[in-house]
C-alpha cells in the first residue's frame, strides 16, 4: 500500500490509549476544595511536624495572591481548583513485608502497564519505590541501599525520619513561592519521593518511583527531593503512565535536586500521562517545575521522554551555581492528536567555566502543538561559561505544528553561546524505501522516529532506553491493518 | 522468475508504460535501456510497487504470482529488490540496525525465528568483504552524508545481505567512479546464481562492460521497442538511440 499524508494523520488519529484502565481500589477522599483547613488536614493526616505544617501554610498563603501563569503557547480551561480533591490515598495502607501482603488487585495493575514488582525485583539493579495515588506502597531494596547510607523512602517518611535533612534542603532550590504551581505543589502535595546519597558514595543501582494517577478527580501533587552529597553519584528513574479519564487532571509536580561540590546526579523520566482521546477530550494537566542546583564541580543531566499528557507545561532546568558546573538537558517530547507541549530548559550560568548542553527533539503528530522554550543565561561573573543547544523537530502529516522559542542571555563577554535548529518531515520517499526493503510502514515509522530521537535515547539507562522506545511506538503508531 | 504482460501504467493520470511485455528467466540478467524520459525507472518502481505509479492495464507476476495488488513490503518479502537510483537518507538509523529490521522482517513475514545475532555478524562480515566495505561504514547513518559511490555500494551491500531473487538495479552506475563501479559490478556478478535474476536499468553501455546482460531491450516512450543479445548495448553506444527512434516510427 502506498502511504499518504492522509492515511498517515487518520491512523495516527486512531490510536487509543493503550493504558486506559481503573483499579478499583479502595480508597480515602478528601472532600473537594482548599482551604486552610484542607491544607492542615492533609499535614495532619500525613503525621507532619509543625514546622512542614507552617511552612505549607505559608505556601498555601503566596498561592492565594498569585496568578496562573499564561504565557506558555498552550490553550486549556483552566481547572477549578475548587473542585479538586487534594488528598487520596489507597486505604488498606499496612507497611509490607513482602509483596504477598500488597493488594493483589494493585498488583494486578502494575502487571497490566508491565511493570511488576516482581519483575522489577529480579531486575539486577532497580529499586522501586512506587508512588500509586500518592501515597508510597512498597519500597525494594531499601536494605542494600541503607548498607551504603543511602536513604530512599517517601517524602512523608523522610519528613518524619530525616526532618534535619527535608529541613535544610526543600524549596531550596524551587522557593515555595517560586510561581503558581510550585506554591500549589508546596502547599498541598501528597507524597513523592526522597533521596539522599551521602557524601562519596556512588549508588550502586538506578533509583526508580513510579508515578500512576488512579482516583477519579484527585489531582496528583507530588514532591521530590534528591540531595547527592558531595561527591557522590546517583541516577534517578522516573516513570508514568496513567489511566483512562474523562475530566481533566491535574499534576502539578516540584522536583528539586541538589548536586553538592563533586556531585553528580542524572535524572531520567518516561511520561505517559493520558494524552486525552482523539477529540483531544480528557487528558491530563501536567504542571510541572524540576530544577537542580550544582555546586562546585557538580553536574545535572536531566533526560526525559515526554509522549504524554494533554497540556504539558515543563522546564526541567540546571543552576550552575559552582564553578565548573555542568548542565544537560536531553529531551524527546512527543505530541498528537490534540496534545499541546510547551518544553524546555534553563540553563542559568553563575559560575565560571560553567558549560551546558541542551538537545531536544519535537515529534509532533495529528493536530498538535510542540513547542520548545528554553534560556540560556550566561551571568557577569561567569567568566568561558559555554553552552550548545540543538533543537529539532519531525512533523508527520500537516495539521501539527512545531514551534521554538529560544531565549539567550549572556551578560560575560567570554561566553560561547551555539544554537542550531532543524524542521523535517517523515517523507514518502523514506517509507517507501523501508517498505521495500521489507519493513512494513508501521515498523517504518518506528525506524525513523527512533532514529531522529537516538542521540537522546542514548542517554537513558538502559531498561529505561527500551521502555521509552516502546513507548515512541505506541504513541505514533496506532494500528496499521 | 519476472512476466510482465502488456502493463499499462499512469502517474498522476499520465501513461507512462504503454504496454511493456517482459520475461525475464532464472539465472538471466536482463539490460534496460533507453533515452531519458522513457520510462525506464517507472517501470522499476512499479514492479516495486511504488503506489505513486497506478497499474491501468496487464500484469506484473513473480514466479507466476501476480503482484499488482501487494503491497511494496509484500513484494519484498516475496524477493523482489529495487536498487534505488537516489537512495534516501534516514538520519540516526545505522546501516547496520537497517539491515537489521529488514532481515528480521522478511523473516517474520515468511514464519521465521529472527536470525541469530551471530549468524548476521557472520554474513555481514562477509558480504561487507565482498564488496570492499568498511566497517565503519555500518555504524553511520544511512546514506547520511555518503558519497554517490557510497550510496550505490550501500544498496548492492543490501541486497547481498537479503539475496533476493530478483534484483532490479536502477542506474547504479551513476555517480560511481571507474574502481566502485568494479566493485559493484564485482559484487553483482558474484551473487548471481541459477536461481535468481537480475534486471539492469542504464543509460549507458559502461556498466554492461562488467555486468554482462544476456539479453538488452531498448525502452522507447513507455515500449520495448527492440530486444537482443549484449552486441545490441554495443550499437546503441555507437549510434546512439536516434536510429531506433526511427525504426520505431517506421
Amino acid at each position: 500500500m502506498a502511504y499518504t499524508e492522509e492515511e498517515l494523520k487518520k491512523e495516527l488519529e486512531t490510536k487509543e490509549y493503550e493504558y486506559g484502565f481503573y483499579t478499583d481500589i479502595e480508597s480515602e477522599t478528601f472532600p473537594v476544595g482548599l482551604n486552610e483547613e484542607i491544607v492542615k488536614a492533609i499535614s495532619l493526616k500525613k503525621g507532619e511536624p509543625s514546622w512542614m505544617t507552617e511552612w505549607r501554610l505559608e505556601a498555601y498563603r503566596a498561592w492565594t495572591e498569585m496568578e496562573e501563569p499564561e504565557w506558555a503557547n498552550v490553550t486549556y480551561k483552566k481547572p477549578d481548583f475548587q473542585a479538586i480533591s487534594y488528598y487520596s490515598a489507597p486505604k488498606k495502607k499496612p507497611q509490607y513485608d513482602s509483596l504477598d501482603e500488597v493488594d493483589p488487585e494493585l498488583l494486578d495493575t502494575f502487571k497490566k502497564l508491565g511493570i511488576s514488582l516482581e519483575e522489577q525485583k529480579k531486575l539486577a539493579g532497580v529499586a522501586v519505590d512506587v508512588v500509586m495515588d500518592s501515597v508510597s506502597v512498597a519500597t525494594t531494596f531499601k536494605k542494600t541501599l541503607a548498607e551504603k547510607g543511602i536513604i530512599f523512602c517517601s517524602i512523608s517518611e523522610a519528613i518524619k525520619e530525616h526532618p534535619e535533612l527535608v529541613k535544610k534542603y526543600i524549596g531550596s532550590v524551587v522557593p515555595k513561592k517560586d510561581n503558581f504551581y510550585a506554591a500549589l505543589n508546596s502547599a498541598v502535595f501528597s507524597d513523592g519521593s526522597f533521596c539522599y546519597i551521602p557524601k562519596g558514595v556512588r549508588c550502586p543501582m538506578e533509583l526508580s518511583t513510579y508515578f500512576r494517577i488512579n482516583q477519579a478527580g484527585t489531582g496528583q501533587f507530588e514532591r521530590t527531593l534528591v540531595i547527592a552529597d558531595e561527591g557522590s553519584y546517583v541516577s534517578y528513574l522516573e516513570g508514568c503512565t496513567a489511566p483512562m479519564r474523562d475530566e481533566n487532571q491535574l499534576h502539578a509536580a516540584v522536583v528539586e535536586l541538589v548536586a553538592l561540590d563533586d556531585a553528580e546526579i542524572k535524572y531520567s523520566t518516561v511520561q505517559n500521562w493520558f494524552p486525552g482521546d482523539k477529540e483531544g477530550k480528557g487528558g491530563v494537566f501536567n504542571f510541572v517545575t524540576k530544577r537542580g542546583l550544582c555546586e562546585t564541580n557538580a553536574k545535572i543531566s536531566w533526560t526525559q521522554v515526554e509522549t504524554g499528557s494533554a497540556v504539558t507545561w515543563k522546564y526541567p532546568s540546571c543552576i550552575l551555581k559552582g564553578d565548573n558546573s555542568v548542565g544537560e538537558f536531553y529531551s524527546i517530547a512527543v505530541t498528537n492528536n490534540y496534545q499541546q507541549a510547551d518544553t524546555g530548559t534553563k540553563m542559568i550560568h553563575l559560575g565560571k567555566n560553567t558549560k551546558s548542553t541542551i538537545i531536544s527533539k519535537g515529534i509532533s503528530a495529528g493536530r498538535s502543538q510542540n513547542s520548545y522554550r528554553g534560556l540560556v543565561q550566561i551571568n557577569s561573573r561567569a567568566a568561558n561559561a559555554r553552552n550548545f543547544s540543538q533543537c529539532d523537530s519531525l512533523l508527520m502529516g500537516n495539521q501539527c505544528g512545531a514551534h521554538t522559542f529560544p531565549y539567550i542571555e549572556a551578560k560575560n563577554k567570554t561566553a560561547q553561546i551555539e544554537h542550531e535548529a532543524t524542521t523535517s518531515k517523515i517523507g514518502e520517499d523514506q517509507i517507501f524505501y523501508c517498505n521495500q526493503r521489507g519493513i512494513d510502514t508501521e515498523k517504518a515509522i518506528a525506524l525513523i522516529v527512533n532514529g531522529f530521537s537516538k542521540e537522546v535515547l542514548n542517554k537513558l539507562p538502559m531498561e529505561f532506553a527500551v521502555e521509552a522506545q516502546k513507548l515512541l511506538e505506541i504513541s505514533l503508531e496506532g494500528s496499521v491493518g | 522468475m519476472l512476466k510482465i504482460e502488456n502493463l499499462h501504467a499512469n502517474v498522476e493520470g499520465k501513461e507512462i508504460l504503454k504496454g511493456i511485455n517482459l520475461d525475464v528467466k532464472p539465472g538471466e540478467v536482463h539490460a534496460i535501456m533507453g533515452p531519458n524520459g522513457s520510462g525506464k525507472s517507472t517501470l522499476a518502481s512499479v514492479i516495486a510497487g511504488n503506489e505513486d505509479f497506478e497499474i491501468t492495464e496487464g500484469s506484473v507476476l513473480l514466479e507466476g504470482e501476480e503482484l499488482n495488488e501487494l503491497a511494496p513490503e509484500e513484494r519484498a518479502h516475496k524477493g523482489v529488490f529495487l536498487s534505488f537510483q537516489y537512495p534516501v537518507e534516514i538520519p540516526g538509523v545505522t546501516v547496520t540496525n537497517f539491515l537489521k529490521t529488514a532481515i528480521n522482517e522478511t523473516r517474520k513475514a515468511k514464519g521465521l525465528e529472527e536470525m541469530p545475532a551471530n549468524e548476521m555478524l557472520k554474513k555481514i562480515r562477509e558480504k561487507s568483504e565482498l564488496l570492499e566495505i568498511d566497517r565503519k561504514f555500518l555504524s553511520r547513518s544511512l546514506n547520511e552524508g555518503f558519497s554517490g559511490g557510497e550510496k550505490k555500494r550501500n544498496e548492492i551491500f543490501q541486497m547481498a545481505m537479503l539475496e533476493p531473487k530478483l534484483a532490479i538495479l536502477d542506474e547504479t552506475d551513476s555517480g560511481l567512479d571507474i574502481d566502485a563501479l568494479k566493485i559493484v559490478a564485482n559484487g553483482v556478478n558474484r551473487l548471481k546464481n541459477d536461481e535468481n535474476a537480475v534486471v539492469v536499468i542504464t543509460h549507458y553501455q559502461r556498466l554492461l562492460d562488467y555486468i554482462v546482460p544476456d539479453f538488452v531491450h531498448v525502452l522507447l516512450n513507455g515500449k520495448i521497442v527492440k530486444s537482443g543479445g549484449k552486441e545490441l548495448a554495443l550499437e546503441l553506444e555507437e549510434k546512439g538511440y536516434d536510429w531506433i527512434k526511427q525504426e520505431a516510427t517506421v
